[in-house]
């Protein structure tokens, strides 16, 4: 895996006046997990577009370490968007080339606890169990970098937490780039390598941030919680953000 | 529970014999020829398929509305999913769609026979020029509702255009292919016999025609519940099977 340069100078919807990104600047290391908070409507959506190649109208470049190429990309989007006329496995299998090794398949359902629904429909599936779904399908792909826009949004909070310790112990396993858009601070620090902080449109970085708790540590709400007050005792610029 | 469940399924026997009733009432009271018994029909009806006359003018007929059909569906998907995807090419042929679904089915079969003569070609070109704007105009319509959020989906995971085409748009517009495909059926069926009358030495029209110059209507009544029949196999035996597999995803 190689490290991501982005670099966006600025990214300007036809109909704005005033660009909603504008001198962005992040390099993503190799198998780095990276939280991006900020406010909303503040761009990252937008960001994880341009990233993905779904908008291609901005001025900048995005490097796969020295090259200029499209990164291999799997999103987990706010939705799971998974087709519903095409069963779990056949969701995943879709993603993937012909040639694709079913054991791997059957290796992240079984992860994700899924292998029993593997032959449902999505539209029988539990919210959490379609978010799972879509984990699967983009670590499938083995992407070079893991887009995920709030992907936990929508679901209660028993559930999120279970849904992001799944999502946690598969990257422990197979470890890939990953950007996460979240506004959830406490869900960031459970996660993230680094903490990314966002202005309001035009978006730029305010700060960055790496969380000290080790990865053994994650699942303990006390050492989270801590870390999250002295966050906001350091950095009092922050809480607006959020 | 199970009383009302039972009932309902007599309920289409039930209409079906209320309808021969009132049709034996009303021919019984006005005892004229212009409206036969449901008998004398039959009989008509079994005498006709006996002498081979009657399957063959259907099998004519079913064959033209077959090709015709399956050109008009076939062009008809393409174009309308173009249009539906590209802004610029549907307003630029808006106009011309609007124009041909306007014109009236006579006058492109009478334009089609003169222009390219009394021939079998003629005829169905006929056939697709009328049905082929309903079809593009449906599935057009169907395009423009396509999900976006799985479309940018596919394009994020390179499903590259054929999977596409197959996984994520066609499931979509299998509603409205059903729609132009039903309604298509029907409005086909009419113009075919029209077709057939005006330029075809045979076919159901050409019947027809033969028997209202002999004022035979129990003749005509035998031929109408023939094609009817058959609309009603391929919708049983195709379209329903068909609805029940693409549909079988839903709750």
């Amino acid at each position: 895996m190689t490290d991501i340069h982005i670099n966006i100078r600025s990214k300007l919807y036809p109909t704005a006046t005033t660009p909603s990104i504008s001198n962005f600047k992040l390099s993503l290391q190799s198998n780095e997990f990276i939280c991006l908070v900020g406010p909303s409507g503040c761009g990252k959506t937008t960001l994880l577009n341009i990233i993905s190649g779904l908008d291609e109208d901005y001025d900048g470049d995005i490097l796969v370490g020295e090259q200029h190429t499209q990164p291999k990309i799997g999103y987990i989007f706010q939705n799971p968007r998974l087709l519903p006329w095409r069963t779990v496995r056949e969701n995943i299998e879709l993603a993937l080339d012909a040639a694709v090794d079913a054991a791997v398949i059957d290796e992240l359902l079984e992860l994700m606890q899924l292998t029993q629904a593997q032959h449902s429909y999505p539209e029988r599936l539990s919210l959490g169990m379609s978010r799972r779904v879509a984990i699967i399908r983009a670590f499938a792909i083995d992407p070079e970098v893991l887009l995920m826009d709030e992907p936990f949004v929508s679901l209660d909070a028993p559930t999120a937490r279970q849904v992001r310790e799944l999502l946690l112990k598969l990257w422990l396993q197979r470890p890939h780039t990953v950007l996460f858009v979240t506004h959830d601070l406490r869900e960031a620090i459970a996660l993230a390598d680094r903490l990314i902080f966002l202005s309001a449109s035009p978006m730029q970085v305010v700060s960055e941030i790496s969380v000290p708790i080790a990865r053994d540590q994650r699942d303990d709400e006390s050492a989270i919680e801590a870390f999250r007050q002295q966050l906001l005792q350091h950095h009092p610029d922050i809480k607006q953000l959020l | 529970m199970r009383h009302y469940l039972h009932l309902n399924k007599c309920l289409p026997t039930l209409s079906a014999l209320a309808f021969l009733a009132l049709w034996q009432g009303l021919a019984a009271y006005l005892n004229s020829s212009t409206l036969p018994m449901p008998e004398v029909v039959a009989k008509v009806f079994w005498q006709a398929c006996v002498s081979g006359q009657l399957p063959y003018h259907l099998g004519v007929t079913l064959l033209r509305l077959v090709v015709g059909f399956a050109v008009a569906m076939l062009l008809g998907c393409a174009i309308g999913i173009v249009l539906g995807r590209n802004k610029k090419l549907d307003a630029f042929f808006d106009n011309w769609l609007v124009m041909f679904l306007n014109i009236p089915a006579l006058v492109t079969i009478i334009l089609c026979y003169v222009w390219f003569g009394l021939i079998e070609s003629a005829a169905i070109l006929a056939v697709v020029v009328n049905k082929l704007p309903n079809v593009i105009v449906t599935i057009r319509e169907g395009t423009r509702t396509l999900d976006q959020d799985l479309l940018e989906m596919a394009r994020c995971y390179r499903f590259g255009k054929r999977k596409t085409l197959i996984h994520v748009i066609w499931p979509q517009l299998h509603p409205f292919v059903m729609g132009a495909t039903r309604s298509g059926l029907a409005l086909i069926w009419k113009i075919i016999l029209v077709v057939e009358l005006l330029g075809r030495s045979n076919g159901m029209g050409y019947q027809l025609h033969l028997f209202f110059q002999l004022f035979d209507v129990a003749s005509i009544l035998a031929y109408t519940i023939a094609f009817v029949g058959v609309i009603q196999l391929i919708e049983l035996l195709v379209l329903k099977p068909l609805d029940k597999k693409a549909l079988r995803w839903r709750r």
